[in-house]
């Protein structure tokens, strides 16, 4: 920027002196630390593409016959946003390459939320005094699993519809409240006379995202005002930060990365395809497809519903809870429970410890946490990994049957050895960064007053941690 | 000089003139409100040729991409070429700012006091003018107690619209457009008659003049062999010819059933079942729609069905049960 | 052996009691030989283990001895496709013979007659629930639903109309002849989807899709931090 034009604005908006502050501001440099910008990347390209999407797609459910140029559904009767978004994907200039670039935006978006709180969690960035900005984070991954599956929803093709009316049924299930909560979201029974779909739309282009984007920045903020946390290394103390200035080095960095995230999306938009709407055909509540998955990230939910026995809480013949409550309401609910409540709950249990903390923790710096933070991710993981089961027999072999009642099994079993593994693992990390000669065995060469050497069998170094 | 080296020069002079060059290491305390200034304590300048022209190269590169992606987008081109460019276009800038961040610009590492965060000092004076609102005013229960109920009371009333988007689930779910009297008819709209109905088969059906889209619409209609069945005893009318009907919405989570098991030799597999292929519930046509396995815990609604006098399948009534998922309430039948 | 012995001089492996142009009295020995014991010899099935043969007709014999199905080696397995256990000539031999004891012949059908629309809508009510949207196959309880993408248009209208194993068994009153044309039609469409987005990743949906999210791209993008940014110092 020039003199002229710095001065311009310095002299209408105070602009030097905070512009003097911010070139200065210090970015610990840790490769892990850049996993939440991938996220906000991937979220920018998310509003980009979807702004241009929002330009074509038509959020009705009126009903069309396709006269388009994909031969096996002509004349198929189709809802006018399924045929809005062939249009999209077979007759708009580039707009299939921006509908599958917002898609795997949105997946990707959520793995690196995930792998951004995993590294939040086992290095213990969510201790004082960044419990709230925890919570912020926690709320955006809650709520980018619910737009991505508003998204996809709104195409009105047979995949996403048997998702909604798994949804539908998820509401319905909850006690007391479900039945009529269900009928308010859909203005009635399930599919209802098409309302849901302008719901669905306000929810997905507008409410979320802008929940979203302050969320954004005040998480933002929150990381300028406290700054961000470092590693344990030579100067970095609780006192300071230590890394890159923002101007030159780590602006540029940020943008790099914004580009080169970009860059892998539109790749896999133009070159992998990810949800053919075209392939499914309209949704019909009457229809329906085997091997029907959710998206990736609520492939959780879709394990437990298949895992859950025909459990329901039941007196005489009133029905009290419903099965699907169990796993589409109960689970989730222990998950992001655990997942909001656990600074308190380290504190409570675990580290007893009220100190600020501005250095992060190594997963071995604290077995505890590491143990039950593993054991925790490997039950999801476990969960989830049930809901591919019918794709597993197809590939191995092994009775579909079989599998529900092995991952019945591990869903105690894998927990508890992860628990006990990964805390020993971390524990003897941690021994022999303490002990470096622990369990060494050698010989120890001494010179004689004689002047020559003698060398004795090495005390027993090996202790216990 | 070279351009770089006098904008290496200008920040040199920037960062002196502020203050004097102090040795790395834990700067003192700051003051309160003051400006926390960080110094790179370790600064390395310099480009290599090689690397200027490979930034230099990458942003060319990437010019190029970006006016391929133009022009393929003018030629109505594939997605693939049309993503490959636009990656391409975007990822060489991506990589040429990556590379000048680490090699061409000074790479420098610096230090910056934390600022404190508490300040528990300033706390009594917050507290007092905060207090301060009440000073003077006597009635501070009363008001207290009034401004409560005035809040809740708005809350409420700006809440309750939301009652609004639907109705109460009451007995909306037991309502279908099933009647006695109703005739069955396939998806394209043709009456069905019983010979329409294949043993070994299943066949999709709906009440006639309804909107197949409505839950309780759409059923399914299989024939078993009379001497196989084990009906209810009230229902044991309910299946001429040994025809019966069932809603085809999954009681666990609302699917449609779309699978039907008919064993062509069942010694060696399994017994008939309506399932359903998103948990894979299954659901026993012969008992009157008991579940026999998978996750749903309520029985499959059936439909009565009677013979007209043209021998067309008819409605005998509404379904034995609600259908769709449970809730809270709902009967099991 | 027994295609050596075919392959060597057909007279020479005929039955004794038939002369060399005879397939039914072929198809008759080699049913004999492999297949009465469990169909019996009669051909009136054995209870508990298999069906009878008697009508079901050059339909059947064709779709389960082409596809492989046939000879099952344990008959409480489920029949599936596996490389054919006889030689055309022998195939054409034993469908002869089990023709021969009356019952459908082989359905003639012409995927090109049909229109593929149709077909995608009647797949999709008929079809999709067990053996997916595009013809991948899928788990049903109690047994597997094939993929579809090596079946013939012959073999698929013969499976229409027998309901194989646990298939369903739709006659020419609810799939007349040219809706099962078309739905040949649609099925053979499914060898080669129209991939118009890339890379098609098998074609069944969100699992792939997140492997790609995971594998792909999350190895790709911590690929790129880990070069834009620096290692904690050991």
């Amino acid at each position: 920027m020039n003199s002229d034009a710095l001065r311009f604005l310095d002299e209408r908006l105070s602009t030097n002196r905070p512009l003097r502050k911010a070139l200065r501001y210090v970015f610990p440099d840790h490769w892990s630390f850049m996993l939440g910008e991938v996220a906000l990347y991937s979220f920018l390209v998310l509003v980009a593409t979807g702004t241009f999407l929002a330009l074509f797609f038509e959020p009705s459910l009126d009903p069309r016959v396709y006269a388009g140029p994909f031969e096996p559904l002509r004349g198929r009767e189709v809802s006018a946003a399924y045929e809005s978004v062939l249009g999209l994907s077979f007759e708009v200039p580039a707009g299939l390459l921006m509908r599958q670039t917002h898609h795997w935006a949105a997946d990707v978006f959520l793995v690196a939320i995930v792998l951004h709180l995993v590294r939040i969690f086992f290095t213990g960035a969510f201790r004082k005094p960044r419990e709230l900005n925890y919570l912020i984070g926690v709320t955006m991954l809650g709520l980018a699993v619910l737009e991505g599956f508003l998204g996809y929803s709104l195409v009105d093709d047979l995949l996403s519809g048997m998702g909604l009316a798994i949804a539908y049924a998820v509401a319905m299930s909850i006690p007391l409240v479900g039945g009529d909560l269900a009928h308010l979201t859909w203005g009635g029974e399930f599919p209802g006379s098409g309302v849901i779909q302008s719901r669905l739309y306000i929810g997905h282009v507008f409410v979320i995202p802008a929940v979203l984007a302050g969320l954004i920045a005040l998480h933002l903020a929150s990381i300028v005002r406290q700054r961000h946390t470092q590693f344990r290394g030579g100067l970095e103390s609780e006192d300071n930060v230590i890394g890159t200035p923002l101007w030159p080095g780590y602006a540029l960095r940020s943008a790099a990365l914004a580009l080169l995230t970009a860059a892998v999306l539109f790749g896999l938009g133009g070159l992998v395809q990810v949800n053919p709407v075209w392939q499914w055909g309209p949704y019909e509540p009457w229809q329906a497809t085997n091997g029907a998955q959710p998206d990736w990230y609520l492939g959780w939910l879709i394990g437990g519903l298949r895992l859950m026995p025909p459990v329901e809480i039941v007196i005489g013949d009133f029905t009290l809870v419903p099965n699907p409550f169990f796993a589409g309401v109960l689970f989730p609910a222990v998950v992001f429970g655990v997942l909001y409540l656990w600074p308190w709950l380290e504190q409570r249990f675990i580290t007893r410890d009220l100190a600020s903390h501005h250095l992060l923790d190594r997963p071995r710096d604290n077995p505890r946490r590491t143990a039950v933070g593993a054991a925790f991710f490997s039950w999801v993981v476990t969960v989830f990994a049930a809901g591919a089961a019918d794709r597993f027999f197809l590939s191995t072999g092994v009775s579909y049957n079989t599998q529900m009642w092995i991952f019945r099994a591990a869903v105690f079993v894998v927990p508890a050895v992860v628990y006990v593994v990964a805390g020993r693992v971390a524990r003897e990390l941690r021994a022999a960064d303490r002990h470096p000669l622990r369990g060494w065995s050698g010989a120890v060469v001494r010179r004689t007053e004689a002047g020559g050497f003698s060398a004795d069998e090495a005390p027993d170094a090996s202790r216990a941690p | 000089m070279s351009r770089v080296g006098r904008a290496l020069l200008l920040v040199l002079l920037f960062w002196r003139g502020l203050r004097a060059p102090r040795p790395p290491g834990p700067e003192p305390a700051v003051e309160e409100g003051g400006p926390e200034e960080g110094r790179p304590f370790r600064r390395e300048v310099g480009a290599q040729r090689r690397d200027e022209l490979l930034v230099a190269g990458l942003l060319l590169a990437s010019a190029a991409a970006s006016a391929a992606f133009i022009a393929l987008l003018f030629a109505d081109a594939d997605p693939r070429l049309l993503g490959l460019s636009l990656a391409l276009a975007v990822g060489l800038l991506g990589a040429a700012l990556g590379l000048a961040s680490r090699r061409l610009v000074p790479r420098e590492e610096a230090i910056e006091q934390r600022p404190r965060l508490a300040h528990p000092e300033a706390l009594p004076p917050v507290r007092a003018r905060l207090g301060s609102v009440g000073q003077g005013v006597s009635r501070r229960g009363l008001l207290g107690a009034a401004g409560v109920a005035a809040g809740t009371a708005l809350a409420a009333a700006v809440a309750v619209p939301v009652t609004a988007l639907g109705p109460a689930v009451g007995e909306s779910i037991a309502q279908t457009p099933w009647r006695r009297g109703r005739r069955l008819v396939g998806e394209n709209g043709k009456p069905l008659r019983a010979g329409d109905i294949p043993a070994g088969s299943f066949v999709t059906a709906f009440p006639e003049g309804a909107d197949k889209r409505e839950l309780g619409s759409a059923v399914v209609v299989v024939r078993e062999d009379p001497e196989r069945l084990a009906l209810p005893p009230e229902r044991q009318d309910w299946a001429p010819l040994g025809i019966v009907a069932y809603s085809k919405i999954c009681t666990h989570a609302g699917c449609a059933l779309a699978m039907y098991r008919q064993p062509l030799y069942e010694p060696t597999s399994d017994q008939p079942g309506i399932a359903c292929p998103c948990h894979y519930s299954v659901f026993d046509p012969r008992t009157g729609g008991t579940v026999l396995a998978g996750p749903a815990a309520r029985s499959l609604p059936q439909l009565p069905l009677r013979l007209g006098p043209g021998g067309e399948l008819r409605a005998g009534g509404g379904f034995s049960g609600p259908i769709g998922p449970s809730w809270w309430g709902v009967r099991k039948t | 052996m027994l295609a050596a012995c075919v392959a060597v001089a057909l007279p020479a492996c005929a039955s004794p009691a038939s002369g060399a142009a005879d397939p039914v009295g072929q198809g008759r020995a080699l049913y004999i030989e492999s297949c009465a014991g469990c169909h019996g010899d009669d051909a009136r099935g054995r209870h508990g283990q298999a069906p009878a043969l008697l009508g079901v007709g050059a339909q059947s014999a064709d779709f389960y001895l082409s596809t492989g199905r046939m000879p099952l080696a344990d008959p409480r397995a489920e029949p599936v496709r596996s490389p054919p256990s006889y030689t055309a000539a022998e195939r054409r031999a034993l469908v002869a013979y089990v023709a021969s004891l009356g019952g459908p012949r082989v359905p003639r059908v012409d995927p090109g007659r049909g229109s593929i629309a149709e077909g995608q809508e009647l797949f999709t009510s008929h079809c999709a629930g067990c053996h997916q949207i595009v013809g991948r196959g899928g788990v049903v309880p109690g047994g597997v639903a094939p993929a579809l993408q090596e079946a013939t248009p012959q073999q698929i209208a013969e499976a229409v109309r027998i309901g194989p194993y646990l298939m369903p068994a739709f006659p020419e009153r609810q799939i007349d002849q040219r809706e099962l044309e078309s739905i040949a039609r649609y099925v053979l469409s499914t060898r080669n989807p129209p991939n118009r987005g890339g890379w098609g990743i098998g074609n069944i949906g969100p699992i792939p899709e997140g492997m790609v999210a995971w594998l792909l791209a999350g190895t790709a993008l911590l690929l790129v931090v880990r070069l834009l940014g620096k290692r904690a110092e050991p």
